[in-house]
């Protein structure tokens, strides 16, 4: 029974969380917290009955009112977007467990519309992931943006210019995105995806429909910040809160991505994607392979560790193109495994950021020494765990996503992609060991003579941060252990099997 | 080229304007004029789906008694402006964040010129 509603059951969960919060925080301020907890775990238990409903019986389809799909608007759950919908929903319950303290410290009095603005953030990014109607997936899109733009103004002091900024690029993206639609649905007479996969091969030559399909790829990589278009994610998620972060960090710029999968890849007619639209693939991989080498040198600049890690994003975005662009089975699991594994350990990443912001008032990574490793032993080693699968060392996650994209590199000998996929290893490994190394090895200011255990008080951040950070940091070594079974059971089944 | 200039002229029209709110939204130093900028290229892509929605010779779509059903071509085809009513909504309320982010802006750095606000966030 909820299995066949959970595709709309997800964004109406979030959505109606959204609108509880207010009313309910103005009775009860704490209560605003638990409201947002309980819906993001609802939200989650659909999304897992949902993808087990997928597993079993394939895609699920809901018409919402009772239309049917090539006139009304069509929720749908296959493999590939419950997947996605799964890992957003797990990523947001641990982030708002997380959010408690963590929210009451940085941004005080202003919990109740940070509570709601991130469930409308996580409405607008499930229905993006649900929909299977194009406009309606603009809808979407602009919700949870203008969420997105909210909830990174709430932040610090130059947190509203980075937001300005932020919605500025989010915008141009979005139009083009609109007028990509508009061609398409000029050319085909149509707005539901699986209505314009069937007709695309009958329009396939017309300019107006590859002029739209650029417009939608150009759309969808200023909104997950792909290479040259990345300008205002860094600002954004430095000057931002840190919840507001996590949240933003591993699923706002999966999904614009997944919206790149889903057009390309089940859109797209494939033997033109095959022949012509290879350009743009093309051009997609070699944008991506870029930006990892150069988002990989501007985080080894950078002294900030919320900055460093927002470049460091930058770079793991260019992972998820280049898997795209390999357009092969294997490429195709690597970027999903890597959009996966990337969420879980950013994730991770921000929250260690925040317990520090929490204790020391910083996280500036100048000033971190080896005092840093006493006081606050978790979050050390949820860092390094971490820090050891974004450099991708054999048992944790990080390592398996970029070995199926070397993988998929190799097999169809694109050198270039190879190259940048090594060459951004060695970066990582650069940055990483720069924190590790002031965290575990340097000695704290001569000033205190005295290097031993006492000098030091345990200054641990609180449970309810600390457990959704080891809880990360450790299924990141659950998820490496089990990726032979994610690959089989979960992604195998989402390839589309042209491909 | 003029048969070709007559038939697209709305489409040579919008490019023309979007282009020009582009560059208002990347040149202009003034963050008002990037907000104007982006508020003629959300209305310049909402006019684009209406222009193609157009047909010569075509009345609104109500059920005409003259015309009845027979002739598809004599009504218009509804679905882009609906469509645009929701999409003039999203810009409205684009426009509206991002004028409250403008006042925040102002209230805590005084200036709205970029190369003065970024001097003052140093």
């Amino acid at each position: 029974m909820i299995s066949s509603q959970a595709p709309v059951l997800i964004p109406i969960t979030f959505l109606f969380a959204a609108m509880l919060i207010p009313l309910v925080g103005a009775v009860h301020r704490a209560a605003a917290h638990l409201t947002a907890v309980l819906g993001s775990a609802l939200a989650l238990y659909f999304s897992v009955v949902g993808m087990q409903a997928t597993l079993a019986q394939g895609r699920i389809s809901y018409h919402i009112a009772g239309w049917m799909p090539p006139i009304g608007i069509e929720f749908v759950l296959d493999p590939l977007s419950a997947f996605i919908c799964a890992l957003l929903c797990g990523i947001t319950f641990i982030v708002m467990v997380f959010g408690k303290r963590s929210v009451e410290y940085e941004i005080p009095q202003k919990e109740i519309a940070f509570y709601s603005l991130s469930m409308l953030l996580l409405g607008g990014l499930a229905g993006m992931v649900m929909t299977g109607d194009l406009f309606n997936l603009y809808v979407f899109l602009e919700i949870g943006a203008l969420a997105g733009y909210a909830l990174v103004a709430i932040g610090d002091k130059r947190a509203v210019v980075s937001a300005f900024r932020y919605l500025v690029m989010g915008t141009v993206g979005a139009t083009f995105y609109l007028l990509g639609v508009a061609l398409i649905f000029i050319s085909t007479g149509t707005l539901n995806m699986a209505d314009i996969a069937q007709l695309m091969p009958l329009v396939h030559d017309s300019p107006a429909v590859i002029v739209g399909l650029v417009l939608i790829v150009l759309g969808t990589a200023l909104k997950m910040a792909l290479f040259p278009m990345h300008a205002w994610l860094p600002d954004a998620y430095t000057h931002a809160s840190t919840t507001a972060t996590a949240l933003i960090a591993p699923i706002g710029t999966k999904v614009s991505a997944y919206v790149l999968f889903r057009v390309l890849f089940f859109v797209v007619d494939p033997d033109h994607l095959r022949t012509e639209m290879l350009n743009l693939l093309q051009v997609i991989g070699y944008l991506g392979a870029a930006g990892i080498i150069w988002g990989s040198i501007m985080a080894i600049c950078q002294s900030e560790l919320k900055r460093m890690l927002a470049y460091s994003s930058v770079a793991q975005v260019g992972y998820i193109a280049v898997g795209i662009a390999l357009a092969s089975p294997l490429g195709f699991i690597g970027a999903i495994l890597h959009a996966l594994n990337h969420a879980v350990m950013k994730c991770c990443l921000f929250l260690v950021s925040g317990n520090m912001r929490m204790r020391l008032g910083h996280s500036s990574i100048p000033q971190m020494n080896n005092g840093l490793r006493k006081s606050m032993p978790w979050t050390s080693a949820a860092f390094t765990l971490a820090a050891i699968s974004m450099i991708g060392l054999p048992p944790t996650a990080g390592f398996f996503g970029k070995w199926y994209l070397a993988l998929g590199a190799i097999e169809q000998s694109h050198w270039i992609f190879l190259t940048a996929l090594l060459i951004s290893t060695i970066l990582n490994v650069a940055y990483f060991f720069r924190v590790m190394e002031r965290m575990y090895l340097k000695p704290q200011e001569p000033g205190a003579v005295d290097y031993s255990e006492q000098t030091v008080a345990r200054n641990e951040a609180p449970a309810s941060m600390l457990i959704p950070t080891l809880f990360l940091a450790i299924s990141l070594l659950v998820l490496g252990f089990a990726n032979a079974w994610i690959v089989s059971n979960l992604i195998v089944p989402m390839i589309p099997g042209w491909l | 080229m003029i048969e070709f200039i007559q038939g697209y002229y709305a489409y040579i029209f919008l490019a023309a304007t979007f282009t020009i709110g582009l560059y208002g939204m990347m040149m202009k130093q003034n963050l008002m004029k990037k907000v104007l900028g982006m508020s003629v290229v959300a209305a310049c892509t909402i006019l684009f789906w209406i222009v193609s929605a157009y047909k010569d010779g075509a009345g609104v779509t109500v059920l005409d008694k003259r015309y009845g059903v027979e002739n598809p071509e004599l009504y218009l085809n509804p679905l882009p402006h609906t469509l645009m009513l929701t999409a003039i909504v999203v810009a409205v309320v684009t426009l509206g964040v991002a004028l409250a982010l403008l006042i925040g802006i102002y209230r805590e750095f005084k200036t709205l010129d970029e190369p003065t606000l970024l001097e003052r966030m140093k």
